[in-house]
């Protein structure tokens, strides 16, 4: 007989588990990644190849012409002849006008590298500012000199100026820490009265020692030019108005009437009015409105005129954020005794200036931008050596996209760096962790 | 035994003046007054003394003086012979219409851009990103710049439209792009019922009376919608509502095209659209229409995604779902951004000194100020009118707003 138990079947029972597999080539990868996102409906579809047709029309027009550009040549026509009727720019422009496309017209060759230190002291002095958490807070010390250190730089001159100028807000700034304790008013006066007896005793003491030819030689305000200038009138009205502002949106939200009225009156008269109407009160108005043998220069006016401009708007970004505090806050300060002051400096200002940054810098980078308007009342920033001195040149008539490209590259570099840094910026305070 | 006393009056004593919070804002604010006064004081007494060594006083009577200098654009008759007060009149208008072409532009631009940005399309999207990015961080007078250069360095000149084998030809033989301008067919009315003026009035009636029928039968769709469940067709009726009264309005009074022509070394007739316009129109649209996008973006991003979710659960389809759930909400959130964006459009046409556009700063503030020297009144002036203008917007603004709010008890 047959032995059929042995050659009974067992039960299959698998012990391991089976390798994954990879999923299939249509599901996986950029294919799949090109299905859902570009392909995903016909509109899409669509919508994808005229985008595709237009990306590669743009390169294909715009590659020769970036690529086969000429570096090195002295005027437009020996461009062309070395080219020979090829596609290709004529980059020869930046590369001999770079310093007056940079400086100015008339910025003394041998002293670039003073504006040139000024703005590598610039990006070390805002440092510790922009990334407050992760340098030592010795650093602001640096940054609380810089204005000084730059104007002396900028401008050369005595040195006993700026010297004196930063005496000025030290003895200011020592004075308000003995007084601010009896009372507010008895510290903001007090510092501003000691600040204007050290600039006055500092004034003549410079007019009286002052030696003929300074360490660094003196440049008038009327050689200043190019992307120089749109710097330097960018980060001096936007650091002015941001004080002037506060005080603004403070003096608009706040229960005297008078007080709130010049506020109100001021903030929307000047949002009213745009930016070259007051350029234009900055040339030809303003001069009248002061004593008839103080000459004023030119960007000290427009200085004036756009730090006021800047400051209504940071006024009303900051508003905006006071109005968004909840009113527990003003009340809580009340509760713990704190006055008006203390109450501003220690809890309302400082949750108002966080919710306000993105305004801020919203404002900050428009302001930039619109330091090229200065370029019409023909101070030489950069668009106005572009339009004035370079296309009107024999050499170079005529080459325009080049040089526009260049201005339009250097600003958004800047405006596109100041906005993504405030992003971050956003992040990094963002105290709700959702 | 205990007595009672008055509680102790206070009596009024000058520190209190500084010290005690009652009275505290009335010093600080006299002192403001007194402050404020001062420094107006100082600086018209300054104003007054510079003017008198200059030999010139405030007057107006400059304005009914002619004027002496030709404007190539102008909406209203006006010639070298007119007074001040009329450029400045031209000025106002080509202002207004720079600002009413380049708003409806950029709204349509920016929204389009907008809701592109949100689409689901990975190219797309990156493609309008790179669209806001560029355009918002190059200044507005750079774009401007370089528009206009397109228009005067690229466009071909009229001379090039001539000959047998031309270089250049017309769009549809009837528009021609040039490097001086666009030429666009006029039109006109033949036999026209009161005047070419009262024509254009007619016209513009009728379509204001179209808009409040269509929404009537809208309404009147909503209501049998809500006592029926079915809901009339309403898109064809609304077509013929508009379209109808307009054709039958422009047969009768005959429309005719007067199309642009080259005669000699121009094009004659039709509508001339110079450069400048059209450069300053599209600079501004395209560079405003990024801002919009962003707050489009901004607001339809602010509805909360529950609410889709909802929607969608309720069986709409994705074009329902944002005609009826979200677009309602989002507008009130778009709506006074928008409105600003279209109060920085008209401040912004102020640059159109730049490429030679006469609009209130190129003629009050340009060539009337430098040929009369009359500084600061026409300063003052050029101030007024967009001092005017923004408080009106801002004042639509605000209706806008407190009529969309959120009545909360």
């Amino acid at each position: 007989m047959s032995d059929t138990s042995s050659q009974r079947m067992e039960p299959f029972v698998r012990h391991e588990m089976l390798p994954e597999q990879a999923p299939p080539s249509a599901q996986s990868g950029i294919v799949k990644w090109s299905r859902d996102n570009l392909f995903s409906s016909t509109s899409n579809s669509v919508l994808t190849v005229l985008s595709f047709v237009s990306i590669y029309y743009i390169i294909a027009s715009a590659s020769p012409w970036l690529f086969n550009g000429i570096w090195n040549a002295s005027s437009i026509r020996e461009c062309r002849e070395i080219l020979d009727g090829a596609v290709g720019g004529c980059f020869a422009v930046l590369a001999e006008r770079w310093n007056q496309l940079l400086f100015g017209f008339t910025y003394p060759d041998d002293q670039y590298w003073r504006p040139t230190l000024a703005f590598v002291l610039l990006l070390a002095a805002a440092a510790p500012v922009m990334f407050f958490k992760y340098l030592p807070s010795k650093l602001l010390f640096f940054t609380a000199i810089y204005p000084f250190l730059a104007y002396w730089l900028i401008w050369g001159g005595p040195i006993l100026s700026p010297i004196f100028a930063l005496l000025g807000f030290v003895a200011g700034y020592l004075v308000w820490g003995r007084l601010v304790n009896k009372s507010f008013a008895f510290g903001f006066f007090g510092a501003i009265a000691a600040a204007f007896v050290t600039w006055a005793i500092g004034g003549a003491i410079t007019g009286a020692v002052a030696p003929e030819q300074s360490l660094l030689s003196a440049v008038p305000s009327r050689d200043m030019g190019g992307f120089m200038l749109n710097l330097i009138l960018g980060t001096v009205c936007v650091s002015l108005s941001l004080p002037l502002g506060i005080a603004l949106a403070l003096g608009r939200q706040s229960d005297m009437p008078i007080i709130k009225w010049i506020c109100v009156v001021f903030i929307e008269f000047v949002r009213g009015v745009p930016l070259i109407t007051l350029l234009f009160v900055a040339s030809v108005v303003l001069a009248y409105f002061f004593p008839p043998e103080a000459s004023i220069d030119l960007i000290l006016r427009v200085i004036i005129m756009i730090t006021m401009f800047s400051s209504a708007y940071i006024a009303e970004v900051i508003r905006g954020a006071l109005a968004a505090l909840p009113r527990g806050q003003y009340e809580a300060a009340d509760s713990l005794g704190l006055d008006y002051p203390q109450a501003m400096r220690l809890i309302i200002l400082p949750q108002a200036l966080k919710i306000s940054i993105p305004g801020i810098v919203n404002v900050a980078v428009g302001l930039f931008k619109d330091t090229t308007l200065v370029s019409v009342i023909s101070m030489f920033d950069l668009v106005g050596m572009i339009r004035g001195p370079i296309l009107a040149s024999t050499e170079w008539n005529g080459v325009y996209w080049e040089l526009f490209a260049f201005a339009a590259l250097l600003f958004f570099i800047v405006c596109y760096g100041i906005s993504q840094y405030s992003q971050w910026l956003e992040r990094e305070l963002a105290t709700d962790h959702r | 035994m205990t007595t009672l006393s008055d509680p102790p009056q206070g009596s009024f004593r000058l520190s209190m003046l500084l010290n005690d919070t009652r009275y505290r804002s009335y010093t600080f604010q006299f002192i403001a007054l007194i402050a404020l006064f001062a420094a107006f004081a100082y600086l018209g007494s300054n104003l007054v003394q510079n003017l008198r060594a200059a030999g010139l006083n405030i007057s107006f009577e400059f304005l009914g003086e002619p004027a002496g200098y030709d404007i190539n654009q102008r909406l209203i008759p006006y010639d070298s012979q007119s007074s001040h007060w009329q450029a400045a009149k031209v000025g106002v208008l080509n202002t207004l219409l720079v600002a009413f072409l380049a708003c409806v532009t950029a709204t349509v631009l920016g929204v389009v851009a907008g809701v592109l940005r949100l689409s689901n399309n990975w190219l797309v999207r990156k493609l309008m990103a790179i669209y806001v990015e560029a355009f918002r961080n190059v200044p507005v007078l750079i774009w401007i710049i370089i528009i206009f250069t397109i228009m005067t360095a690229v466009l071909p000149s009229p001379r090039a439209f001539r000959g047998d084998d031309p270089a250049a030809t017309m769009l549809f033989d009837m528009f021609a792009f040039t490097n001086r301008g666009v030429y666009v067919p006029a039109p006109s009315f033949a036999s026209g019922i009161l005047g070419s003026a009262a024509d254009w009035l007619i016209i513009l009636a009728s379509l204001v009376g179209s808009f409040f029928v269509s929404r009537w039968n809208v309404h009147r769709a909503d209501k049998i919608q809500e006592a029926t469940g079915q809901r009339p067709a309403t898109f064809w009726v609304n077509l013929g509502i508009w379209l109808g009264p307009l054709v039958v309005l422009c047969w009768i009074m005959g429309l005719t095209w007067e199309y642009p022509a080259l005669k000699g070394f121009n094009f004659a007739g039709g509508l001339t659209i110079r450069g400048s316009l059209i450069a300053l129109w599209f600079a501004l649209a395209i560079y405003t229409g990024a801002f919009i996008a962003e707050n489009v973006r901004a607001g339809i991003q602010a509805i909360s995604k529950g609410q889709t979710e909802a929607a969608a659960s309720l069986g709409l389809r994705p074009g329902r779902i944002m005609n009826l759930v979200i677009l309602p909400q989002a507008l009130r959130v778009i709506i006074p951004p928008l409105i600003s964006q279209y109060l920085n459009i008209t401040k912004n046409s102020s640059l159109a000194i730049a490429v030679g556009y006469m609009d209130i700063t190129g003629t009050l503030g340009g060539i009337t100020l430098n040929q009369t020297g009359r500084a600061i009144e026409c300063v003052l002036l050029l101030m007024l009118f967009y001092l005017t203008i923004s408080l009106s917007i801002s004042a639509v603004m605000n209706v806008y707003n407190n009529a969309v709010k959120l009545k909360e008890r």
